[in-house]
């Protein structure tokens, strides 16, 4: 059988692979967001021992490999706390999306940071809340300036993803290798693969960069200082 | 059995031998990842069209396509074209594709944030562009560039356990090994855990003594 004919067979195969990578991405993004802006914000505002866990949790979160986490979450902290039959993906995507949080928060963090002190006052003597003056002042600032950064993380999380080979989940680059393990093609299979992630890197930035021109504001350029 | 005397007794031990390999693998990654990305950068600035486009192509390539797959390809993809690699030097072949095309982005960075003036002044001196390059920009460029490289060296040291996966037994890998034997996931891992945290811990220290050793006065 010829290599087009073995691609054309095994397609559907590979697509769903495609599909899972994809959902791997989004639900890792998505629980980074929801770690990475509370921490952020915690680091900022919250009191000495808040700020203090949070660092604790960056520091652990970035200072391990993803493997190294994805073999203690899968096979030593969930069975432990008796979730052992719950789904590699799911552990795939909860421990992607608390290994991206802690770098989420470091973009989130400089992005409040960049935003200049008088407005928290300013917000103040107008007789908002401290939470107020975060959540509607400082916040729709922030994530406009952290957006370029924050779009970064697409694809390092989309190489990422392809970690959770070792725990199993059927993502593009395990069913990539179930093909050449069944067929005994390595190379044509694996450049497609790589064409595939290539492909899907490419796609996902075009996606993220209309979103940046979406919700530009004119005259707010993400970076420069307004003060 | 006691964790502590477990620990010590056993994990520990097994795990010296990854240990020694995964700093081999690191070793020998990251001069040629540094050497290689300053030349991929150098190339992307100053080449000539052919040049700027095989370069960004060679960064495009690597950046995007995983490092994991990276590694599949170099072990058990090479041998269907008739090369086979051992799994440590595959390991760290695919580990200087990766980390070369980051750093190049660092340093073609840095490279551009040197006034052309100087270069202008370089040749109004009589130097060549290759000595220009060597000489002036190159120095300052690299400096600027620390930062960046130690960020993606600490990366090197977390991404060096990938190389489990196509069977080199370093840290990782050793630790996969007492685990599995002894049923011990979460300890093990743990502790390899803090293994990895206190590398990549001594090399942010580490590059700050470093950044203050070669920063220049003024």
């Amino acid at each position: 059988m010829d290599l087009s004919a073995i691609l054309i067979d095994w397609l559907p195969f590979l697509v769903t692979g495609i599909i899972a990578t994809l959902g791997l991405v989004l639900s890792a993004l998505g629980v980074g967001f929801i770690i990475g802006l509370p921490a952020a914000i915690g680091q900022v505002y919250g009191s000495r021992p808040v700020a203090f866990l949070i660092n604790v949790y960056i520091w652990f979160f970035r200072g391990l490999p993803l493997l190294v986490l994805l073999f203690l979450f899968y096979f030593g902290i969930f069975p432990a706390i008796g979730l052992g039959d719950v789904s590699p993906f799911v552990v795939g995507a909860l421990v992607l999306g608390l290994h991206g949080g802690a770098y989420q928060a470091e973009i989130f963090r400089g992005a409040i940071l960049s935003i200049d002190e008088g407005q928290m006052t300013a917000a103040r003597s107008l007789g908002m809340s401290r939470t107020q003056a975060i959540r509607h002042i400082v916040l729709p600032q922030a994530l406009l300036i952290a957006l370029p950064g924050w779009s970064n993380e697409y694809p390092t999380v989309l190489t990422d993803t392809s970690v959770c080979y070792a725990i199993g989940v059927a993502e593009l680059l395990t069913r990539a290798s179930v093909i050449v393990s069944t067929e005994y093609i390595a190379m044509p299979i694996y450049l497609a693969c790589a064409g595939l992630y290539l492909i899907l890197n490419y796609a996902g930035m075009k996606a993220l960069h209309l979103l940046e021109r979406r919700v530009s504001v004119p005259g707010f350029e993400s970076g420069s200082n307004w003060t | 059995m006691d964790q502590i005397a477990f620990i010590v007794e056993i994990l520990l031990p097994a795990l010296w031998g990854g240990f020694v390999v995964t700093l081999g693998l690191i070793a020998c990654t990251a001069p040629f990842g540094v050497l290689i990305g300053a030349a991929v950068a150098v190339g992307r600035v100053y080449g000539n069209r052919p040049v700027q486009y095989l370069c960004r192509a060679y960064v495009t390539f690597f950046k995007g396509c995983p490092l994991l797959l990276l590694l599949f390809i170099l072990y058990f993809g090479l041998p269907s074209v008739g090369i086979s690699l051992s799994p440590f030097v595959a390991a760290v072949l695919g580990f200087i594709f990766c980390n070369s095309a980051y750093d190049s982005e660092y340093i073609r960075g840095s490279i551009r944030s040197i006034k052309e003036g100087q270069f202008t002044a370089g040749l109004a001196l009589g130097m060549s562009r290759a000595q220009v390059i060597r000489h002036v920009i190159l120095p300052q460029a690299m400096r600027r560039s620390i930062p960046g490289l130690v960020n993606e060296f600490v990366y090197l040291i977390k991404y060096s356990s990938l190389a489990y996966m196509i069977t080199v037994i370093e840290l990782t890998g050793a630790g996969k090994m007492v685990a599995t034997r002894y049923f011990t996931y979460n300890e093990t891992f743990f502790v390899v855990g803090l293994v990895y945290l206190f590398l990549v811990t001594l090399t942010t220290i580490g590059a700050h003594l470093l950044e203050r050793r070669v920063s220049l006065p003024s």
